[in-house]
């Protein structure tokens, strides 16, 4: 029946986690304090910010506005497990060429939204991007490199690296 | 914030959930969550219990039918957005679809969540009015059909009793006549709106009919303005404007004056969007 804390078994970054959560657990504080997987942030704690964002099943979601015993049997990726499969390895390094952050806060759920738009294939334009990363704040560069470099990745990849 | 301490049931069928509502007066539903959580983290509600509804199959189904389609109350945002038979039969949900908050959000929340919710500066409550369309609940009693006009009682209040679920809207499939516009104004893409307008009408001869305007953001709960509406059926978009008799209040975003004003911007668009010819 019901319970305030409950067993819950996923899958995180390729591995089966088994664990005891509070109910009132969200997702991100899971992976931060239970699993110590702190590249996903904790910003605003109301889904404005967008930096907890991380993907359950294929899909971007709020770490923040989702709670751990939702994701029981589900699939969990975060920025550890995006960048340990070396996928967004070239977003990073434009990230860090065009200097797209400044105190790089914002950075994991940036990356994980942009890789969520460029896997889809194509060059999306500017506006695309911007449409993309609507939900994710970053309070110090002002956009523009960031745009650029999700922009120039994109390219790169049309072009098949 | 962290959310106060509450117990969690994921429910398998309607039934199991009307039964776990009727026994705890503070119980919540959770579908998509995106408005509910962030209240449980604001600790703006601390609900003893809530009942997890995704587990219910069949709530997801977008069907199209006789000239009615019905969208489940679990239907995503995302997945609405996605549609073919949206897009084809509910062109004004489709429009308003990627002014709704963001990709991420868009892939959680639910269309009946938000309809439920019934936040008053929403786009999907609106389209709903606008639409003219039905919500069907279900309760101890069994399934009944809620017209939207009947629907949005006040401030976060709906016609559904405390021990009843949305289950589904069913909105009237759009004919070769049907015209729709959508509108609003926000400080930032994907926020809540300042003001806005979700619109449908009929298409007669070089005029429209059955024009139905479903303003938001300027009220408790959306609202139409049927003064407008019987103008633009005239077919004067200037006297629509005239006519709006919204008293928006000041809030955070605007004074009243302002939404008052910007109601009128916005309605001249939307008129211009319901004289252009279907594509």
């Amino acid at each position: 029946m019901s319970d305030t804390s409950l067993g819950i078994t996923l899958t995180v970054n390729g591995e089966r986690v088994s664990e005891r959560v509070d109910a009132r657990k969200t997702l991100v504080d899971f992976l931060r304090e239970d699993l110590v997987l702190t590249g996903s942030h904790v910003g605003c704690e109301h889904g404005v910010c967008g930096t907890c964002t991380v993907r359950v099943d294929g899909e971007i979601v709020r770490g923040c506005l989702m709670l751990a015993v939702q994701c029981d049997g589900a699939t969990v990726e975060t920025i550890e497990g995006l960048s340990d499969a070396g996928g967004v390895a070239d977003l990073q390094a434009a990230f860090v060429e065009r200097n797209a952050l400044q105190c790089g806060f914002c950075t994991p759920g940036m990356i994980v939204a942009a890789e969520d738009l460029l896997k889809r294939g194509g060059v999306p334009t500017r506006a695309a991007i911007r449409e993309h990363l609507s939900g994710n704040y970053c309070r110090c560069t002002g956009y523009q490199a960031i745009v650029d470099a999700i922009e120039a990745v994109a390219q790169a990849r049309a072009k098949g690296r | 914030m962290k959310p106060a301490p509450f117990a969690y049931q994921k429910v398998r069928s309607l039934d199991e959930a009307v039964a776990l509502l009727g026994g705890h007066a503070d119980a919540r539903l959770l579908a998509g969550g995106q408005s509910l959580i962030a209240t449980l983290n604001m600790r703006l509600s601390a609900p003893s219990l809530l009942i997890d509804i995704n587990g219910i199959g069949g709530l997801d189904r977008i069907d199209a039918k006789d000239g009615t389609v019905s969208i489940g109350a679990l239907t995503r945002h995302a997945q609405a957005e996605r549609s073919e038979a949206i897009a084809r039969h509910v062109p004004l949900v489709a429009r308003a679809m990627p002014y709704i908050a963001h990709p991420a959000i868009r892939n959680r929340g639910t269309l009946g969540g938000s309809v439920a919710f019934a936040d008053p500066a929403a786009e999907l409550p609106a389209c709903l009015l606008a639409l003219g369309g039905d919500i069907e609940a279900h309760g101890p009693n069994g399934a009944r059909r809620i017209p939207a006009d009947a629907f949005f009682k006040d401030l976060y209040e709906t016609a559904l009793a405390p021990d009843e679920i949305l289950t589904g809207l069913r909105v009237p499939a759009a004919t070769a006549e049907t015209r729709t516009g959508f509108a609003e104004l926000t400080r930032r893409h994907g926020d809540y709106a300042i003001v806005g307008l979700a619109a449908t009408a009929r298409a007669k001869g070089k005029g429209l009919a059955d024009v139905r305007l479903a303003f938001f953001g300027v009220g408790n709960t959306p609202l139409r303005a049927r003064k407008a509406e019987a103008a633009l059926e005239a077919g004067d978009v200037e006297a629509a404007v005239a006519a709006l008799d919204l008293a928006p209040h000041d809030d955070i975003q605007a004074t009243g004056a302002v939404k008052a004003h910007l109601a009128g911007v916005l309605l001249r668009r939307v008129a211009a969007q319901l004289m252009e010819a279907r594509p």
